[in-house]
Protein backbone atom coordinates (compact mmCIF):
# COMPACT_ATOMS: atom_id res chain seq x y z
CA UNK A 1 0.00 0.00 0.00
CA UNK A 2 0.98 3.60 -0.40
CA UNK A 3 0.34 6.13 2.37
CA UNK A 4 1.40 9.68 3.09
CA UNK A 5 3.60 9.87 6.17
CA UNK A 6 4.50 13.37 7.37
CA UNK A 7 3.70 14.83 3.95
CA UNK A 8 5.82 12.23 2.10
CA UNK A 9 4.69 9.20 0.09
CA UNK A 10 5.72 5.87 1.62
CA UNK A 11 5.31 2.32 0.27
CA UNK A 12 4.74 -0.75 2.44
CA UNK A 13 4.52 -4.34 1.21
CA UNK A 14 1.26 -5.13 2.98
CA UNK A 15 -2.32 -3.96 2.68
CA UNK A 16 -2.84 -2.64 6.22
CA UNK A 17 -0.81 -2.06 9.35
CA UNK A 18 -1.43 -0.82 12.87
CA UNK A 19 0.01 2.42 14.18
CA UNK A 20 2.29 0.36 16.44
CA UNK A 21 3.67 -1.56 13.44
CA UNK A 22 4.30 1.69 11.58
CA UNK A 23 6.11 3.25 14.55
CA UNK A 24 8.29 0.13 14.97
CA UNK A 25 9.08 -0.13 11.29
CA UNK A 26 9.98 3.54 10.93
CA UNK A 27 11.91 3.60 14.22
CA UNK A 28 9.92 6.31 15.95
CA UNK A 29 11.53 5.80 19.33
CA UNK A 30 10.52 8.98 21.14
CA UNK A 31 8.01 8.38 23.90
CA UNK A 32 5.81 11.41 23.35
CA UNK A 33 4.20 11.32 19.94
CA UNK A 34 1.17 12.94 18.41
CA UNK A 35 -0.18 10.45 15.86
CA UNK A 36 -2.96 11.39 13.47
CA UNK A 37 -4.62 9.33 10.74
CA UNK A 38 -6.42 11.56 8.25
CA UNK A 39 -6.42 14.33 10.84
CA UNK A 40 -7.95 12.16 13.57
CA UNK A 41 -5.89 11.85 16.77
CA UNK A 42 -4.85 8.32 17.76
CA UNK A 43 -4.07 8.04 21.46
CA UNK A 44 -1.20 5.90 22.74
CA UNK A 45 -3.58 3.28 24.18
CA UNK A 46 -5.01 2.76 20.69
CA UNK A 47 -1.72 2.28 18.78
CA UNK A 48 -2.23 -1.53 18.65
CA UNK A 49 -5.82 -1.17 17.44
CA UNK A 50 -5.70 1.73 15.00
CA UNK A 51 -5.34 0.50 11.43
CA UNK A 52 -3.65 2.35 8.59
CA UNK A 53 -4.66 1.45 5.04
CA UNK A 54 -4.09 2.46 1.42
CA UNK A 55 -4.15 6.19 0.81
CA UNK A 56 -4.21 7.25 4.45
CA UNK A 57 -2.60 10.52 5.46
CA UNK A 58 -0.59 9.79 8.60
CA UNK A 59 1.19 12.35 10.72
CA UNK A 60 3.64 11.48 13.51
CA UNK A 61 5.05 14.38 15.51
CA UNK A 62 7.85 13.98 18.08
CA UNK A 63 7.46 16.01 21.21
CA UNK A 64 10.72 16.66 23.00
CA UNK A 65 11.31 18.23 26.40
CA UNK A 66 12.86 21.68 26.53
CA UNK A 67 11.50 25.16 26.60
CA UNK B 1 6.40 38.08 1.97
CA UNK B 2 3.21 40.04 2.66
CA UNK B 3 3.92 43.76 2.96
CA UNK B 4 2.23 45.91 5.58
CA UNK B 5 3.32 49.01 7.45
CA UNK B 6 3.85 48.70 11.20
CA UNK B 7 0.75 50.88 11.65
CA UNK B 8 -1.35 48.39 9.66
CA UNK B 9 0.17 45.47 11.55
CA UNK B 10 -0.51 47.06 14.93
CA UNK B 11 -4.07 47.92 13.98
CA UNK B 12 -4.88 44.33 13.05
CA UNK B 13 -3.07 42.73 15.98
CA UNK B 14 -4.71 45.12 18.47
CA UNK B 15 -7.99 43.21 17.94
CA UNK B 16 -6.42 39.77 18.41
CA UNK B 17 -5.93 37.45 21.36
CA UNK B 18 -3.15 34.92 21.72
CA UNK B 19 -3.00 32.27 24.44
CA UNK B 20 0.42 31.19 25.64
CA UNK B 21 0.57 27.96 27.63
CA UNK B 22 3.64 28.21 29.83
CA UNK B 23 5.67 31.27 30.83
CA UNK B 24 9.18 29.82 30.76
CA UNK B 25 11.83 30.03 28.06
CA UNK B 26 9.51 29.79 25.09
CA UNK B 27 6.49 31.48 26.67
CA UNK B 28 8.15 34.54 28.18
CA UNK B 29 10.18 35.32 25.05
CA UNK B 30 7.29 34.68 22.67
CA UNK B 31 4.96 36.87 24.77
CA UNK B 32 7.43 39.74 24.86
CA UNK B 33 7.95 39.59 21.08
CA UNK B 34 4.20 39.66 20.48
CA UNK B 35 3.74 42.47 23.01
CA UNK B 36 6.33 44.58 21.20
CA UNK B 37 4.48 44.30 17.88
CA UNK B 38 1.17 45.30 19.46
CA UNK B 39 -0.80 42.14 20.21
CA UNK B 40 -4.10 43.26 21.72
CA UNK B 41 -4.50 40.63 24.39
CA UNK B 42 -2.16 37.94 25.73
CA UNK B 43 -3.45 35.18 28.00
CA UNK B 44 -0.60 33.55 29.88
CA UNK B 45 -0.78 30.56 32.23
CA UNK B 46 1.92 28.91 34.36
CA UNK B 47 2.16 27.73 37.98
CA UNK B 48 5.91 28.19 38.41
CA UNK B 49 8.01 30.87 40.10
CA UNK B 50 11.09 32.58 38.66
CA UNK B 51 14.32 30.93 39.79
CA UNK B 52 17.98 31.81 39.37
CA UNK B 53 18.46 28.95 36.89
CA UNK B 54 15.79 30.40 34.58
CA UNK B 55 17.78 33.54 33.87
CA UNK B 56 19.96 31.86 31.21
CA UNK B 57 17.02 31.98 28.79
CA UNK B 58 13.78 33.31 30.24
CA UNK B 59 12.62 36.92 29.95
CA UNK B 60 12.91 37.72 33.65
CA UNK B 61 15.29 39.75 35.76
CA UNK B 62 17.42 38.90 38.77
CA UNK B 63 15.25 41.00 41.07
CA UNK B 64 12.21 38.94 39.99
CA UNK B 65 13.57 35.65 41.38
CA UNK B 66 10.86 34.19 43.63
CA UNK B 67 7.99 35.94 41.85
CA UNK B 68 5.23 34.00 40.10
CA UNK B 69 6.27 33.81 36.44
CA UNK B 70 2.94 35.00 35.05
CA UNK B 71 3.00 38.08 37.32
CA UNK B 72 6.63 38.86 36.50
CA UNK B 73 5.83 38.51 32.79
CA UNK B 74 2.80 40.76 33.10
CA UNK B 75 4.98 43.35 34.84
CA UNK B 76 7.66 43.14 32.13
CA UNK B 77 5.16 43.45 29.29
CA UNK B 78 3.60 46.49 30.99
CA UNK B 79 7.03 48.13 31.00
CA UNK B 80 7.49 47.41 27.27
CA UNK B 81 4.00 48.06 25.92
CA UNK B 82 1.35 49.02 28.46
CA UNK B 83 -1.37 48.89 25.78
CA UNK B 84 -1.28 45.08 25.72
CA UNK B 85 -3.96 43.53 27.89
CA UNK B 86 -2.32 40.67 29.79
CA UNK B 87 -4.42 38.09 31.59
CA UNK B 88 -2.26 36.04 33.90
CA UNK B 89 -3.38 32.66 35.23
CA UNK B 90 -1.27 31.23 38.06
CA UNK B 91 -2.46 27.68 37.43
CA UNK B 92 -1.31 24.26 36.29
CA UNK B 93 -2.93 23.69 32.91
CA UNK B 94 -4.86 20.48 32.26
CA UNK B 95 -7.36 19.10 29.73
CA UNK B 96 -10.26 20.65 31.64
CA UNK B 97 -9.03 24.19 32.19
CA UNK B 98 -7.27 24.67 28.82
CA UNK B 99 -10.56 25.05 26.85
CA UNK B 100 -11.85 27.48 29.49
CA UNK B 101 -8.74 29.65 29.75
CA UNK B 102 -7.87 29.68 26.04
CA UNK B 103 -11.41 29.32 24.67
CA UNK B 104 -11.56 32.68 22.89
CA UNK B 105 -7.95 32.83 21.68
CA UNK B 106 -7.32 33.29 17.96
CA UNK B 107 -4.17 31.17 18.24
CA UNK B 108 -2.65 29.11 21.06
CA UNK B 109 1.09 28.85 21.62
CA UNK B 110 2.40 25.76 23.41
CA UNK B 111 5.35 26.84 25.52
CA UNK B 112 5.83 24.07 28.08
CA UNK B 113 9.15 22.47 28.90
CA UNK B 114 8.08 18.85 29.46
CA UNK B 115 7.21 16.63 26.49
CA UNK B 116 4.36 15.03 28.46
CA UNK B 117 2.73 18.46 28.87
CA UNK B 118 3.26 19.22 25.17
CA UNK B 119 1.45 15.99 24.33
CA UNK B 120 -1.33 16.83 26.79
CA UNK B 121 -2.11 20.19 25.19
CA UNK B 122 -1.87 18.78 21.65
CA UNK B 123 -4.40 16.07 22.55
CA UNK B 124 -6.61 18.58 24.35
CA UNK B 125 -6.70 21.02 21.44
CA UNK B 126 -7.27 18.26 18.86
CA UNK B 127 -10.07 16.63 20.85
CA UNK B 128 -11.72 19.48 22.73
CA UNK B 129 -10.98 22.55 20.59
CA UNK B 130 -11.24 21.23 17.03
CA UNK B 131 -10.02 23.61 14.34
CA UNK B 132 -8.04 25.80 16.75
CA UNK B 133 -4.50 26.56 15.65
CA UNK B 134 -1.74 25.40 18.00
CA UNK B 135 1.85 26.59 17.56
CA UNK B 136 4.22 24.25 19.37
CA UNK B 137 7.93 24.17 20.21
CA UNK B 138 9.85 20.90 20.09
CA UNK B 139 13.63 20.52 20.12
CA UNK B 140 15.35 23.62 21.52
CA UNK B 141 18.21 22.33 23.68
CA UNK B 142 21.92 22.96 23.26
CA UNK B 143 23.68 25.53 21.10
CA UNK B 144 24.72 25.94 17.49
CA UNK B 145 23.26 24.17 14.45
CA UNK B 146 21.00 27.06 13.43
CA UNK B 147 19.92 25.41 10.20
CA UNK B 148 18.40 22.39 11.93
CA UNK B 149 15.66 24.59 13.39
CA UNK B 150 12.56 24.61 11.23
CA UNK B 151 8.76 24.66 11.21
CA UNK B 152 6.62 21.69 10.23
CA UNK B 153 2.86 21.70 9.80
CA UNK B 154 0.34 18.97 10.48
CA UNK B 155 -3.23 20.15 10.00
CA UNK B 156 -3.88 22.87 12.57
CA UNK B 157 -0.69 22.12 14.48
CA UNK B 158 2.61 23.82 13.69
CA UNK B 159 5.84 22.66 15.33
CA UNK B 160 8.89 24.90 15.58
CA UNK B 161 12.26 23.48 16.62
CA UNK B 162 14.77 20.84 15.52
CA UNK B 163 12.51 17.95 16.64
CA UNK B 164 15.63 16.20 17.86
CA UNK B 165 17.56 17.73 20.75
CA UNK B 166 15.97 16.99 24.10
CA UNK B 167 17.00 18.84 27.25
CA UNK B 168 19.42 16.85 29.39
CA UNK B 169 22.35 17.16 31.79
CA UNK B 170 24.73 17.98 28.93
CA UNK B 171 22.17 19.61 26.69
CA UNK B 172 20.74 22.58 28.56
CA UNK B 173 18.13 24.87 27.04
CA UNK B 174 19.84 28.26 26.56
CA UNK B 175 18.83 31.77 25.53
CA UNK B 176 19.94 31.76 21.88
CA UNK B 177 18.26 28.57 20.67
CA UNK B 178 15.22 28.87 22.95
CA UNK B 179 14.94 32.50 21.82
CA UNK B 180 15.11 31.50 18.16
CA UNK B 181 12.26 29.02 18.58
CA UNK B 182 10.20 31.45 20.67
CA UNK B 183 10.78 34.04 17.95
CA UNK B 184 9.71 31.56 15.28
CA UNK B 185 6.53 30.85 17.24
CA UNK B 186 5.78 34.58 17.53
CA UNK B 187 6.59 35.08 13.84
CA UNK B 188 4.22 32.27 12.89
CA UNK B 189 1.47 33.73 15.09
CA UNK B 190 1.83 37.01 13.19
CA UNK B 191 1.70 35.21 9.85
CA UNK B 192 -1.46 33.36 10.90
CA UNK B 193 -3.17 36.48 12.23
CA UNK B 194 -2.11 38.91 9.53
CA UNK B 195 -2.32 36.61 6.51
Amino acid sequence: MQITLNNRKEEFDRSTMTVRELLDEKNFTFKMLVVKINGQLVRKEDYEKAVISEGDDVSVIHLISGG
Amino acid sequence: MQKKSFEEIRTILACKTVGIAGAGGLGSNCAVALARVGMGRIITADFDTVSESNLNRQYFFKDQVGMKKVLALKENIARINPEVMVEAFDIKLDPLNIPQIFGDCDVIVEAFDLAAMKLMIAETVLERMPGRILVMGSGVAGYGNNDAIKTVKSGNIFICGDQENETGENLPPLAPRVGIVAGMQANLVMEILLG
